[in-house]
C-alpha cells in the first residue's frame, strides 16, 4: 500500500491519470457551451445586433476548474483512498480479553465496547479462537474460548456491574486457569485494587499482556453525612495532576412529587488534590427530601450516592405531664430522651395542638395521663395517617383512671390500677432484668446488657390482644413495651418512665438502639453488624452501574448481618433496603473508601482506549465529485441561459414541500374544540346516551338557532353536543337536557361542574318530554329520573312560571311556553319572597339573576327541530292551530335565549312604556 | 388548428355579453349600400320619418290614406334614409402570428382570428358589412360571410414570413381593423394607410404580441429564428441583446402610432396574456367612437 501522510492508496497506479488533467483543461477550454435554438418572430428586430464581447466562446475558467476538480476526485477516488491504514502484526493463538467491568468502567463503557469490539475484528480476521471474561462476573469452569463473530454478537449486552470484583472469588479463579498459552487484554477501569497483582502474574505466565485504560481521572462520590447540621459531601478522583471543577447535584422529589434537582453544589479539586468536599446548609424540610447525590454527568454508579435515613432527621416532638421543676434536671422526664434524639432528631416543643399542626414524625408523651377530648381526635387523626405516638409511663398514669375498663383510643393496652414495684426497700424480689427480644418484635436481635433492672412498672390487664402487642417484656414476662397500630401509625407504650426513676433503661445505649429502632431517632452512622442483626432487609431500589436508579421489583432480602457489611456485591446490590420502619442506602463508595489510580509494572504495555478507525476515503471523494458535477450542470445551464426554467422548478418544488411540511405548531383537539364553542354562541345540549333523542335535541337547537338567525341578533354557531363527564361546560351559556328515562347518572366529577356551572351564570333547561302524559309533579318515569338527576344539583327554589315573569316578554310577549305539547307546567326560580308589585306597574320587580334553570315537559326540541332540508321533523298540533303552536314555541325559544344572553335586562322599569303601549294598556 | 365550428362558437361566445355594435355611421352620403343607421333625413328606409303634404309630382300609390282621412290636405309618408357601415378586416395570417411563448398561451394568430371574427359577429348583430380582406369579397352583412371568415380563418395555407396588408376592395368611406403584429416590413402597412386615409377610410392598426416578446427573457449562447426559418440571428449573451431589442421595439411601436395618427387611425397593442374580452371591448369602442 501507498501512503502519504496518515492516508493510504490501495490502487496508486491509478493516480498517474491525474497527470491527464493539464490536457483535459485545454480540451474542455476549447469546447464552448452548445447554443439554443430558438423560434422567435422579434428575431426581425434583432437583425444587424453585434454582441459586445465574445469571450464566452470559450468556457469561463471557473467552469474549467470546477470539472477540472471534478475529474481529479474522481480518479483519487478510484485510486482507493484509505485514512488511517492499519497495518497489524498481531499475534497469534487464543486470546483472552478480561473486563474489570465495574462501576468505575461506566463513565467510557461505549468506549472500552468499541476497543473490545476492534480486538475482536481483529481477532476474526487473524481466525484467533476468543475469550471475553467479566471480572465482576466470573464464568465457572474453563474459558469460553469461541470465535471472535461469536463473542461480536454478544458485545451489545456486554454491560459493567455496579460493585467491584470480590478478591477471594478472583483468587480462586485465577488458580483454575488453564496451562496453555494465550495472550491477554486487560480492559482495566484505572481503579488500584490489590487483588490485580495475583491475576496479572498468572496471566503473564501464559502469555503476553496488554492493558487498557483510558486515562480519564474516575470520580467517586462518598455518602452524605451530617456536620454540624450541614448536609457534607465530599467526592474522589484518581488523577490529581490538574485542577478540575465536578458539579454535584442533590435530586429529589418535589412537593408535587417530580423528581427535580433540590440542590446543587461545585467540588472544586485543586490540583494535586484527590479529594474535595462541600458543605449544603439546607432547611430540614428540603433536606428531608433529598433522595440522592449525584456528580452530573458523570454516568457512573459510584458519581451517585442515595441517601437513607441517616440523612433525615425526624421531627419529634416531646410534651411532658409535669411541670419541671428547677434544678432538678436529671429527674425531667424528657432529659434523657432529649439527650438521646438530640444529635439525630429535631425536637419541637410546645402545646399539644399547635405541635400537631407542625406534622411531627413522633409525638413522645412522658407520663401524660389524659388527654381532652378535643385533642384526642386530631391527635387520632394524625396517627393514623402515619404518625408514631410514644408514651412513657410515670405516677401519673398510674395513678389515673385511663385505660383501666375500656381500652383508650390512644393506649396500646388496658392498665391494671397502681402498677407494682419490684427491687425497692418495701417490696419482695430482686429487680427484673429484661428478657431477650422474640423474633416478631422489632427490637430482634438487640444485645441487652446486664445493667438494665426495671424496679417499678405499670401492669397491663391480660386481653386476648395482649401477646401480639407486646413488644418487649421482663425476665417475668410483664409487658415492658406495648405497641398497637391505628391505621398507618402506632401507639408505642414503654411501661416505664423515661427518667431513671423506675428503671435503668433510659441509661443504658439499649434505649438509644431501642428508640432507633421504633424510627424515634435515626441512626447517626453505618449501623453495625448487631444492630442489624436478624433483620431482614428488602431492595426498594437498585442502582446500575451507570448510576441509574431502578425498580428493585420482586429481588430477595438481605439480610440484616450481610447489610451491616455494607460492600456491594451480586447478592446485593447498591441500593435502597428497607426494613420495618428504617431504609438503609447501599452505596457503592462508602465513607471508607479510598481510591487509587493503578500502578502497572513496566514491562506490561498499556494502551488508551481510542480506536484509530481505518476509514475508506473513496466513497466520499466520488461523493464529492458526484457533487461537483451537479454543480456543473446547475452552472452549464446558466451560463448558456437555460437555468430559468430549471429555478422555476426547483421554486415550485420548494412550495410543494413548504405546503406539505405539516404545521409544528398545530392546537390540540381540546383547544380547538374550545376555540370553536367560545369564538361564537352556540347552543349546548347534553348528550344521553340515546343517538335518535340526541338527534332531536341537534335538530331543535339547530332550528332554534336558525330561527334567531333570521329573526334577532343572536347568530349562533352549529349546536355543540356536550358530554357531562369530558366537556368544559363554561363555553355555553345554555344547555338543553332532555331526560330520559335510562340515562346515567352524571359522576361527582361532572356534578361539580355541573354546580359550577349553574352557579356562574349557566342555564339548563331540562325537558322531561312527557307533558302530554303527565301533569308536572305527578310521577311519571321521566319525571322520577329528573328528580334523580337534580337532586345533586344546586337548585334554588322554583315556582311555576309567573304571569309577569322576565320570559313572557324578553323577545316577544307571551303568555304560554308550548312545545309539541301544550302544558302550562314551567318551572322557573322562584320569586324572591318580598317581591310586590308597585302600583302602576304591570309586573313586579323579580329576580336579578338569569333563573339557573328552566324545567318543563313540553318537548321544545321536536317542536324546534328542522331536517338537513330546512323542512320541520315532526307534526306540531293539527292545522293552522297546530302551527300557531310551534311558531309560540320559537317564540319561547327566542326568549329563552334571550334572557339568557340579555338577563334581567327586559325587566328594566325603562321598558315599561314601550311595554305598556305593546300591551295595549 | 380549431375547427372554423368551433373557432365560430367561440367567438359567438365572446360576442354574446355586448350589446350589437352600431358602427359609427359618418359621411355615409355617398356611400349607397343601405343598413340601418338614420341619416335624420328622409329616404330610402323602413322607419317611419315624416309626413309631408303631397306636392305635385307625388305618385298617388305614395299618398298615406290613412292620415289623409284625417285631414283635407294629402300626405305622403316619409321613411328615414337609412344606411349601414362597411367594416374591412384584415388578419395577418403570416407564420410569425403562429407564435406562442408559452404551451399554456394561445398564439398570436388565434387571439387575431378570435378578435376578428367577434368583431364580425359584433358587427353583423349590429346590421353592418363585414368583409375580410383576405376573401376578396365586397361588404355583406349576412350569417353566411360570418360562415366565409369563420372557413377562411380555418383553412390550411401556406403563407410567408411575416405578412403585409393586401387589400383589394376597400369601400371609400368605410371603416377598416387592420390586426397584426407589424413584426414585418412596414412599408407596406404605410402605403395601404396612405390608400385609406385618401379614400376616407379611417379604421384601427391592432398590434398583438406575446408577453414572450415585450420581455425577451432570453440568455446565454442562442441561435433565433424566425418562424419560418428565413431569418435568423446567432448571439453568444443573449441577455445583453435585451436592451437594444426592446428599444427597436418601442420604436417600432411609435412609428405605428405616428402613421395611425397621420392617417387618422387608430392604434393599440394588445397581448396575448391578456384577456381576449378587454381587447374586444376596446375594439368595439374604437370602432364606434364618433368624431
Amino acid at each position: 500500500m501507498f501512503t502519504i501522510g496518515s492516508i493510504g492508496f490501495t490502487a496508486p497506479w491509478l493516480l498517474l491519470g491525474l497527470l491527464a488533467l493539464p490536457i483535459l483543461w485545454l480540451l474542455l477550454r476549447a469546447v464552448p457551451p452548445a447554443p439554443i435554438r430558438r423560434r422567435f418572430p422579434g428575431v426581425a428586430l434583432l437583425l444587424g445586433l453585434e454582441d459586445d464581447e465574445t469571450q464566452t466562446d470559450k468556457t469561463p475558467w471557473w467552469l474549467l476548474l470546477l470539472r477540472t476538480l471534478a475529474v481529479a476526485l474522481i480518479i483519487l477516488g478510484f485510486a482507493g483512498p484509505v485514512l488511517n491504514p492499519t497495518d497489524e502484526t498481531a499475534g497469534d493463538g487464543p486470546l483472552l480479553i478480561v473486563v474489570d467491568g465495574t462501576w468505575a468502567d461506566a463513565r467510557d463503557w461505549q468506549r472500552r465496547v468499541d476497543r473490545i469490539s476492534a480486538a475482536l475484528d481483529e481477532a476474526a480476521r487473524l481466525g484467533r479462537p476468543v475469550a471475553l471474561v467479566r471480572l465482576t462476573d466470573l464464568p465457572a469452569g474453563e474459558l469460553p474460548f469461541q470465535a471472535a463473530d461469536a463473542w461480536a454478537v454478544r458485545l451489545p449486552s456486554l454491560t459493567p456491574d455496579p460493585w467491584e470484583p470480590d478478591a477471594d472469588a478472583l483468587t480462586a479463579w485465577t488458580e483454575t486457569l488453564p496451562d496453555e498459552r494465550f495472550d491477554t487484554f486487560w480492559m482495566s477501569d484505572g481503579l488500584a485494587r490489590d487483588s490485580r497483582g495475583g491475576l496479572l502474574a498468572a496471566l503473564e505466565a501464559r502469555g503476553t499482556v496488554t492493558v487498557f485504560e483510558s486515562p480519564r481521572s474516575v470520580f467517586a462520590l462518598r455518602p452524605a453525612g451530617f456536620d454540624e447540621g450541614n448536609v457534607a459531601v465530599s467526592a474522589l478522583r484518581t488523577r490529581a495532576e490538574d485542577p478540575a471543577t465536578v458539579t454535584l447535584a442533590a435530586r429529589g422529589l418535589d412537593p408535587a412529587g417530580i423528581e427535580r434537582q433540590l440542590a446543587t453544589a461545585e467540588f472544586d479539586f485543586a490540583a494535586g488534590e484527590t479529594g474535595a468536599d462541600v458543605e449544603l446548609s439546607l432547611p430540614p424540610e428540603l433536606r428531608n427530601r433529598i433522595t440522592r447525590f449525584e456528580l452530573t454527568g458523570i454516568r457512573s454508579a459510584g458519581a451517585v450516592t442515595l441517601t437513607d435515613d441517616a440523612l433525615k432527621r425526624r421531627e419529634v416532638a416531646l410534651i411532658a405531664g409535669r411541670d419541671d421543676r428547677e434544678g432538678l434536671e436529671l429527674l425531667s422526664p424528657l432529659h434523657y430522651l432529649e439527650q438521646a434524639l438530640e444529635p439525630t432528631a429535631d425536637l419541637i416543643d410546645g402545646d399539644l395542638l399547635d405541635i400537631l399542626l407542625a406534622n411531627p414524625d413522633v409525638l413522645v408523651l412522658a407520663d401524660v395521663a389524659t388527654i381532652s377530648a378535643g385533642e384526642q381526635e386530631p391527635l387520632l387523626d394524625w396517627v393514623d395517617q402515619g404518625g408514631l405516638l410514644l408514651r412513657f409511663a410515670g405516677q401519673r398514669l398510674a395513678a389515673s383512671d385511663v385505660s383501666r375498663n375500656e381500652e383508650d383510643p390512644l393506649m396500646p393496652v388496658r392498665l391494671r390500677a397502681g402498677g407494682r414495684n419490684i427491687g425497692g426497700a418495701m417490696s419482695w424480689g430482686e429487680p427484673k432484668a429484661l428478657r431477650a427480644f422474640s423474633e416478631g418484635s422489632p427490637f430482634f436481635g438487640l444485645a441487652i446488657p446486664d445493667d438494665v433492672v426495671v424496679s417499678s412498672q405499670v401492669m397491663a390487664q391480660p386481653d386476648p390482644q395482649l401477646s401480639e402487642r407486646v413488644i418487649a417484656s421482663l425476665a417475668d414476662g410483664t409487658p415492658l413495651v406495648t405497641r398497637k397500630r391505628i391505621g398507618q401509625g402506632q401507639v408505642v407504650l414503654f411501661h416505664v418512665t423515661a427518667n431513671a426513676e423506675w428503671s435503668t433503661l433510659p441509661l443504658s445505649g439499649l434505649f438509644v438502639q431501642m428508640l432507633e429502632r421504633l424510627a424515634v431517632s435515626t441512626r447517626p452512622a453505618q449501623p453495625s453488624a448487631e444492630d442489624l442483626a436478624g433483620t431482614t432487609w428488602v431492595p426498594d431500589a437498585v442502582l446500575d452501574a451507570f448510576g441509574q436508579v431502578q425498580e428493585a421489583g420482586t429481588m430477595a432480602g438481605v439480610p440484616g448481618e450481610r447489610l451491616a457489611n455494607a460492600v456491594p456485591g451480586a447478592d446485593m446490590p447498591p441500593g435502597l433496603y428497607t426494613g420495618e420502619d428504617r431504609r438503609i442506602a447501599v452505596n457503592v463508595v462508602s465513607a471508607e473508601t479510598e481510591l487509587a489510580a493503578t500502578v502497572w509494572p513496566a514491562r506490561i504495555v498499556v494502551e488508551g482506549l481510542a480506536v484509530l478507525q481505518e476509514t475508506a476515503l473513496k466513497g466520499w471523494l466520488l461523493a464529492g465529485a458526484l457533487v461537483l458535477l451537479c454543480l456543473d450542470i446547475l452552472a452549464s445551464l446558466w451560463i448558456s441561459g437555460r437555468l430559468s426554467q430549471g429555478l422555476r422548478g426547483a421554486a415550485a418544488l420548494l412550495a410543494v414541500l413548504l405546503l406539505v411540511t405539516p404545521r409544528a405548531d398545530a392546537q390540540s383537539e381540546e383547544d380547538l374544540a374550545a376555540v370553536l364553542a367560545t369564538s361564537e354562541v352556540a347552543l349546548a345540549y347534553v348528550i344521553t346516551g340515546d343517538a335518535r333523542l340526541d338527534g332531536v335535541s341537534e335538530a331543535g337547537l339547530r332550528g332554534l338557532s336558525d330561527t334567531l338567525w333570521r329573526r334577532t341578533s343572536i347568530e349562533p354557531a352549529d349546536p355543540i353536543a356536550v358530554n357531562l363527564e369530558t366537556d368544559e361546560l363554561s363555553f355555553f351559556p345554555f344547555l338543553y337536557w332532555p331526560v330520559t328515562e335510562g340515562q346515567p347518572l352524571p359522576s361527582v366529577e361532572a356534578y361539580a361542574k355541573l354546580n359550577r356551572y349553574l352557579r356562574h351564570g349557566g342555564m339548563i333547561l331540562f325537558d322531561t318530554r312527557d307533558a302530554d302524559i303527565a301533569r308536572f309533579g305527578q310521577a311519571s318515569p321521566n319525571g322520577r329520573k329528573l328528580q334523580q338527576l337534580a337532586r345533586a344539583l344546586d337548585i334554588p327554589p322554583l315556582e311555576p312560571i309567573p304571569a309577569d315573569h322576565v320570559l313572557t316578554r324578553t323577545f316577544y310577549l307571551l303568555q304560554d311556553f308550548p312545545g309539541r305539547h301544550s302544558s302550562r307546567d314551567v318551572w322557573v326560580e322562584a320569586a324572591p319572597a318580598d317581591a310586590e308589585q308597585i302600583e302602576g306597574m304591570p309586573f313586579r320587580n323579580l329576580n336579578d339573576n338569569v333563573t339557573p334553570v328552566v324545567i318543563g315537559g313540553n318537548d321544545w326540541a321536536a317542536a324546534w327541530a328542522i331536517d338537513e332540508r330546512g323542512g320541520r321533523m315532526f307534526p306540531v298540533g293539527r292545522g293552522f292551530a297546530g302551527e300557531r303552536q310551534r311558531e309560540m314555541a320559537m317564540r319561547f325559544g327566542v326568549n329563552l335565549m334571550m334572557h339568557v344572553l340579555t338577563g334581567n335586562y327586559k325587566s328594566d322599569q325603562v321598558h315599561v312604556p314601550a311595554l305598556l303601549d305593546r300591551l295595549g294598556q | 388548428m380549431t375547427t372554423y365550428a368551433q373557432l365560430r362558437q367561440r367567438a359567438e361566445d365572446l360576442a354574446a355579453p355586448l350589446p350589437p355594435l352600431l358602427a359609427e355611421a359618418e359621411h355615409l352620403a355617398q356611400a349607397v349600400l343601405l343598413g340601418s343607421h338614420g341619416r335624420r333625413r328622409s329616404g330610402m328606409g323602413d322607419e317611419f320619418w315624416q309626413y309631408r303634404p303631397a306636392r305635385a309630382g307625388d305618385e298617388a300609390r305614395m299618398i298615406d290614406w290613412r292620415r289623409s282621412a284625417r285631414s283635407d290636405a294629402h300626405f305622403v309618408r316619409e321613411k328615414e334614409w337609412q344606411a349601414a357601415q362597411s367594416v374591412l378586416i384584415w388578419v395577418d395570417e403570416a407564420q410569425s402570428m403562429a407564435f406562442s411563448g408559452d404551451r399554456n398561451r394561445t398564439t398570436k394568430a388565434d387571439r387575431a382570428k378570435l378578435l376578428a371574427l367577434a368583431m364580425s359577429v359584433l358587427l353583423i348583430h349590429g346590421g353592418e358589412r363585414v368583409a375580410l380582406a383576405a376573401l376578396g369579397t365586397p361588404p355583406r352583412s349576412s350569417q353566411l360571410q360570418l360562415l366565409r371568415i369563420a372557413q377562411h380563418f380555418t383553412a390550411e395555407k401556406e403563407t410567408e414570413d411575416y405578412g403585409t396588408p393586401v387589400i383589394r376592395i376597400m369601400p371609400p368611406h368605410s371603416r377598416a381593423l387592420f390586426v397584426s403584429d407589424f413584426l414585418g416590413d412596414l412599408d407596406g402597412l404605410e402605403r395601404q394607410l396612405t390608400r385609406a386615409a385618401d379614400r376616407g377610410v379611417r379604421g384601427v392598426v391592432y398590434q398583438i404580441l406575446d408577453p414572450l416578446e415585450e420581455a425577451f427573457p432570453f440568455d446565454g449562447r442562442t441561435i433565433f429564428e424566425s418562424m419560418g426559418g428565413t431569418l435568423v440571428h446567432e448571439t453568444l449573451k443573449a441577455g445583453e441583446l435585451k436592451d437594444r431589442y426592446m428599444e427597436r421595439l418601442a420604436e417600432r411601436k411609435a412609428r405605428l402610432a405616428d402613421l395611425a395618427q397621420a392617417t387618422d387611425w387608430q392604434y393599440a397593442c394588445h397581448h396575448t396574456g391578456d384577456s381576449a374580452q378587454s381587447a374586444l371591448l376596446w375594439l368595439y369602442g374604437a370602432l364606434e367612437r364618433r368624431r
